[in-house]
């Protein structure tokens, strides 16, 4: 039987990306304040690389995103996280 | 008047002494401008992320200050004359809050003794 023609059941079925709502780590009143001397929490938001993760990963909202980008530049500069991890 | 932090990083081979007596003296600049250190922490010396100026450690403090902006423009030209300070940042904030900072709680939580030191 040659099998030129697939198995059916090895073809990639389109399974719908379900992906249960993330809400925004920085959106409730308890939520840790950002703060660029906070490097335990800016460090959950890099990548081992030591770049940042993009919001549509980290499901931060887009106002948050931006002041975590700006508290992690600010980290970098005054060498309390590095720019690159290699 | 507008409330500011002030971070900057001294030459790891000056004594933590020298680096109190430039927070001192950065106190008094402020003082003389108008404005006021409300509060003083020292971070003491840390490995630095990356080299800055060929050294690896730096001694960390941090001010916050209440002041006219005319006492921020003649610290920072200060610490862009001395050689000992590898680097500093200033920063407006909205709030001056007491509380230490989270470097300074981690480093309590390891010793468990406090000894950041209250601005005058």
């Amino acid at each position: 039987m040659n099998n030129s023609i697939p198995n059916i059941t090895q073809i990639p079925t389109k399974r719908p990306f379900l992906r249960r709502k993330k809400t925004c780590p920085f959106s409730g009143d308890k939520s840790p304040k950002i703060d660029y001397k906070d490097t335990k929490l800016l460090k959950k938001y890099l990548s081992e690389r030591g770049k940042m993760i993009p919001s549509r990963i980290t499901a931060v909202s887009a106002k948050k995103q931006r002041e975590l980008a700006r508290a992690i530049k600010r980290s970098r500069y005054i060498a309390l996280i590095p720019y690159q991890m290699d | 008047m507008p409330y500011y932090e002030h971070v900057f990083i001294t030459r790891p081979e000056i004594a933590p002494q020298q680096v109190e007596n430039l927070v001192e003296e950065i106190k008094t600049v402020i003082k003389d401008n108008g404005g006021k250190s409300v509060y003083t922490e020292y971070w003491g010396l840390r490995d630095l992320a990356y080299k800055i100026k060929k050294s690896e450690r730096g001694h960390y403090s941090l001010i916050r200050i209440d002041s006219p902006s005319s006492a921020i423009h003649e610290l920072e030209r200060i610490q862009k004359l001395n050689e000992d300070v590898l680097r500093y940042l200033t920063i407006k904030t909205d709030d001056l809050s007491e509380e230490s900072s989270p470097i300074m709680k981690a480093s309590l939580k390891k010793e468990g003794s406090y000894s950041s030191s209250k601005g005058a």
